[in-house]
């Protein structure tokens, strides 16, 4: 059966029927619980916004708080991954990348390669990204471009619920290392998802509508604002495909090109900052494979080239918003020599 | 605190695979260095000769379900662990039937199903993943001991603090080794480690810290023995300072010229192996010829694997693209 | 309806669930005469597309839903009234019409289905239920399916009977676990819905594979059974759509399911992209391929059917009266095999395809209706 939770609500039920189903699946970071050797509760947080809670009652000794030291227990999540555990490390927020890079990318990321094919490494590090909560610049960006351009690692950023259980549990069962991005203002959006276990393949776009005159690519939170905007242009006659890439490592290609070449005209929508970004990946792959079929030059509409900014107006018009989005389809849609 | 020079008793054998390893890893890495100059060689080489002790002595208290994490330093601890010397060879040369198939090379051999981590380019990359490997031992109940070997410089690489601290927080079976050789690249470790001695920094991460003479592979095998003992019985981590010197430079091809004449001295007066020769002869447990056997056995060995490596065929463009995933 | 000149075109209930519709585009105008079956728009639900055909006849004299808008259940989308009934009462009439669309309001829950599981077997068996007069109906869909293929005829044949459909093992909500997929494990577990439900007797209505079903659950109660509708049944010949039986179990992507899902009907336009989407969210579901695959080898022998269910089917003699529908561009089951099935009426739907309850569901809903006032 599917019943409306939230997506919160999703990726708890994932870890917890994961958790169930396979006894090597454990859980790691600060304040996964909560309240590790102080005086009142134990599992007083389940995680700074509550995504944990529960597990650690649960499953007993297989959820662990771990001090803050993060480049210790995401090393540690990455070595007991390759002794034969699958541990789902926190990494609290995407913007505490720099203090553990080199675990995730020098050693997880290259295990694999480097050792001729010999480690297998399934690690999963959940992530909070994106700004909307005014936590102002270190703790509000988008990095996933980072970890995209390393060989090595899978990159996912459900949108929805649904998608957001299916995707978690997709890459529990994945033998490669994980990057799973949980976008910080979607956790409260609230959507179908079926009570029993389902895993949603990596590499598979999901087009959330269908429309013949402008693709748009987006993915995360911003596939929300994608279908705001393209409800409003189809009254203005303009009907957009909205296509959720879900995974950036692996990249959906094929789905991507198809719609190129049936609109001819591209946006694409990314909150990330706007240099060497997915918006330019995406960008570059459709002028070179779908050049015959663009009728437009490519719109792409991101954050600016800033740090997020922290005053309400300011991070308002950081983040690319329908109206935005809709002036760019507006462009394409128009464009004429 | 300073390590023992009571040995316990080892066998005859044990003795013997002792000086086995300890002369397989002197003459690997005398080897390399030769090889290493005739430009053969792709890349960086990072020799161990002098310190085998230290390798050995530890190593020689594991088995199979134990881990171990290296350095860029990797091949000491590569040949204690049990990983192959001719693999290891053909993987320096950049074969298709090394170690990791030519894709990893001196800095990242690894042997996952003999517990070997792998040898790693990143100072401090180790102390993390062994804390990985001792948790995962500690849940899944197997007793095993996870290890983490990591140099003077490492031992200020924020990495290693952190690791410290977390096995002691979560009680983890595991042994930290600082192999203290003097020199961080060009840096003495005198200078750039803040405190007298690296073991001092135990007592600040809630464990016990030995100081041991990395020449003496009884001492050290000693100190090894009772610290991994702890951790197998739950006592939690320890650290071990191993100090000696390295014969070679930080990489093949250092000048060297941040050195007085220390390596002389060690080779003369210090020197590993001739104390564990001096020591066995002399208490009768084994003969000159029992040692000349085993010195011919390694020297044909180690002939043998660069024989192999040098014929042995390079990767193909195919082997280019595969296994960076699992599948993906 | 105030004047009951004024005839009222609403927006069908497809499917249990089913809340809003929304036209996506008028087959009639404003003026135009229809007669009952003539198609008069094309609506689309958050389930499925398909084309309103007209209940009663008449002039359309007003459009009362604009194209794209949601609107209720039972909500009026036109006015059927003679030319002598006058303007002001026709937009009196789409006034309110109108207010109800724009309140969005949703209709009374009083005849929802009701959802509930049996064991059998240990397996978890859903079923949802609706109509509380007459006798008891049992609807039994085909491989991949669910109760929810029965949207277009559940409702209306509820008005006179108590109508159940159920998901079989491996299917829909029930349970995954299909054991060996072989027909007695399906049989019991539609067998054990009759005993949940108190029906001591029951019409079974059965599609494709679970026609062969529907005549198993006979052939083990005969007593118990009304009669049998066979909807393009499965066992009644070696040929069968082997390929598309094998695909439609290892598709992984949208790309490979949209095509295979296309075959299964005479005008794929019915399948907008939530049939496949929710076809792809049922096979990621744990348990889904096992199930799917351990039931193609029940199913399948080669490329030929397995299952013979026509000797057990003539093993009733006259004992239950069977009536077999088949479309005429069946690309699944050729509907030739319809002459193989011992039923007393046979009816050819044409321009169907597989799905002829889905394609043309009110002519399939006319033959039911036939067969259980025979039976």
């Amino acid at each position: 059966m599917a019943r409306n939770i939230t997506y919160r609500e999703a990726i708890n039920e994932a870890l917890a029927q994961e958790m169930e189903r396979d006894d090597s699946v454990i859980v790691m970071g600060e304040d996964n619980a909560g309240g590790a050797g102080s005086p009142g509760e134990d599992d007083a947080w389940g995680g700074v916004l509550g995504v944990t809670k529960g597990l650690y009652r649960k499953f007993p000794g297989r959820v662990l708080d771990t001090p803050i030291s993060e480049s210790a227990f995401i090393g540690a999540a990455i070595g007991a991954a390759t002794a034969g555990l699958r541990p789902v490390a926190e990494l609290m927020f995407v913007d505490f990348m720099g203090v553990c890079l080199d675990q995730i990318y020098n050693q997880a990321a290259k295990f694999r390669y480097m050792f001729g094919g010999k480690a297998v490494t399934p690690v999963v590090i959940r992530t909070m990204y994106g700004a909307g909560l005014r936590a102002a610049a270190q703790h509000s960006q988008c990095l996933y471009p980072v970890f995209t351009h390393i060989p090595g690692l899978k990159v996912v950023a459900p949108s929805t619920p649904y998608d957001a259980k299916g995707l978690l549990i997709q890459a529990i069962r994945d033998d490669d290392p994980v990057m799973f991005f949980e976008h910080k203002a979607l956790y409260d959006l609230s959507g179908p998802v079926p009570e029993e276990s389902y895993a949603i393949p990596f590499g598979e776009a999901n087009v959330v509508r269908e429309g013949g005159d402008v693709t748009i690519v987006t993915l995360g939170r911003m596939v929300h604002h994608s279908l705001e905007a393209a409800g409003e242009l189809a009254g203005a006659g303009i009907e957009c495909e909205v296509i959720d890439l879900r995974t950036t490592s692996p990249l959906d290609e094929d789905t991507i090109l198809e719609s190129v070449e049936n609109t001819g005209r591209l946006v694409v929508v990314d909150e990330a900052n706007p240099r060497c970004s997915l918006a330019t990946d995406i960008s570059a792959l459709a002028a070179q494979k779908a050049f015959g079929s663009l009728r437009a030059p490519i719109e792409l509409v991101t954050a600016p080239h800033t740090p997020v900014p922290f005053s309400n107006v300011l991070e308002d018009m950081y983040i690319p918003d329908p109206q935005r989005i809709g002036n760019a389809v507006k462009t394409v849609a128009e464009w004429a020599r | 605190m300073t390590g023992t020079q009571e040995h316990t008793a080892l066998t005859r054998d044990q003795l013997l695979n002792a000086y086995r390893t300890m002369r397989t890893i002197r003459e690997f890495e005398e080897r390399v260095h030769k090889e290493f100059a005739t430009g053969e060689i792709p890349g960086f080489v990072h020799l161990y000769a002098g310190e085998e002790a230290s390798a050995v002595g530890i190593c020689s208290n594991l088995n199979d379900r134990d881990s171990i994490a290296s350095t860029h330093r990797g091949h000491g601890h590569c040949i204690a662990k049990g990983v192959d010397v001719a693999e290891m060879m053909a993987e320096i040369y950049g074969r298709q039937t090394g170690s990791c198939h030519g894709k990893g090379g001196s800095m990242h051999i690894a042997d996952l199903s003999k517990g070997m981590l792998g040898a790693n380019g990143i100072v401090g990359g180790g102390p993390p993943l062994i804390c990985g490997t001792a948790l995962a031992a500690k849940l899944k109940g197997t007793g095993g001991v996870s290890v983490a070997f990591f140099g003077d410089g490492a031992s200020n690489q924020g990495t290693t603090l952190e690791s410290m601290n977390l096995a002691t927080v979560w009680n983890l079976p595991a042994v930290f080794v600082a192999e203290n050789n003097g020199y961080a690249e060009t840096t003495s470790s005198s200078w750039s480690v803040a405190s007298d001695n690296i073991a001092d920094r135990a007592d600040a991460f809630g464990m016990p810290g030995v100081i041991v003479d990395g020449f003496d592979f009884f001492a050290v095998h000693e100190a090894a023995s009772q610290a991994i003992s702890r951790a197998r019985e739950g006592g939690g981590p320890s650290l071990l300072e191993i100090k000696f010197t390295r014969y070679y430079g930080h990489f093949e091809g250092d000048q060297q010229t941040y050195r007085a004449d220390e390596v002389e001295h060690a080779r003369a007066e210090l020197d590993c192996l001739n104390r564990f020769v001096g020591r066995v002869t002399q208490t009768g447990q084994l003969t000159r010829d029992d040692l000349a056997a085993v010195d011919t056995e390694v020297s044909a060995l180690i002939d043998r694997a660069v024989g192999e490596a040098k014929a042995a065929p390079l990767p193909t463009a195919a082997d280019l693209l595969t296994d960076v995933y699992v599948r993906y | 309806m105030t004047d009951d000149r004024i005839a009222a075109i609403t927006m069908p209930k497809w499917g249990l669930s089913m809340q809003l519709g929304k036209i996506t585009s008028w087959v009639v105008a404003e003026g135009d005469e229809v007669s009952v079956g003539d198609d008069v728009a094309d609506i689309e639900t958050d389930k499925i597309a398909g084309t309103l055909e007209a209940g009663s006849a008449g002039t359309v004299r007003r459009l009362v839903a604009r194209v794209g808008e949601d609107v209720p259940v039972s909500g009026t989308i036109a006015l059927l009234a003679s030319a002598d009934v006058g303007d002001d009462e026709l937009d009196a009439a789409v006034l309110q019409a109108r207010a109800v669309i724009e309140a969005g309001a949703v209709p009374d829950e009083g005849g929802a289905p009701v959802l509930e599981s049996a064991q059998a077997g240990g397996r978890k068996i859903d079923y949802a239920g609706v109509g509380s007069d007459g006798e008891v109906v049992l609807l039994i869909h085909g491989y991949g399916g669910d109760r929810n293929s029965w949207l277009f005829v559940q409702q209306p044949l509820a008005e006179r009977h108590r109508v159940y459909a159920l998901d079989l093992p491996g299917h829909g909500t029930s349970g995954k676990d299909v054991g060996d997929g072989s027909l007695e494990v399906l049989a019991e577990a539609a067998a054990c819905v009759l005993d949940a439900i108190g029906a001591e007797r029951a019409h079974l209505v059965g599609h494709s594979l679970g026609g062969t079903v529907a005549v198993a659950v006979a052939a083990r109660d005969p007593g118990r059974i009304g009669s049998l509708t066979l909807i393009a049944p499965a066992g009644f010949g070696a040929e069968i759509n082997a390929d598309y039986l094998r695909g439609f179990a290892g598709a992984q992507t949208r790309r490979e399911l949209r095509p295979l899902v296309g075959l299964l009907f005479a005008d794929d336009s019915l399948v907008t992209r939530q049939v496949v989407d929710d076809l792809l969210a049922y096979k990621r579901l744990d348990g889904v391929e096992a199930a799917l695959e351990a039931l193609l080898g029940a199913l399948l022998d080669g490329d030929r059917q397995r299952i013979d269910a026509s000797s057990q089917l003539r093993g009733l003699g006259d004992a239950i009266p069977v009536t077999v529908i088949w479309g005429s561009a069946d690309k699944i089951i050729p509907v030739g095999q319809a002459e193989s099935v011992p039923a007393a009426s046979k009816q050819v739907i044409e321009g169907a395809g597989h799905m002829p309850h889905m394609e043309k569901p009110s002519e399939v809903l006319a033959a039911v209706e036939a067969a259980l006032r025979g039976g």
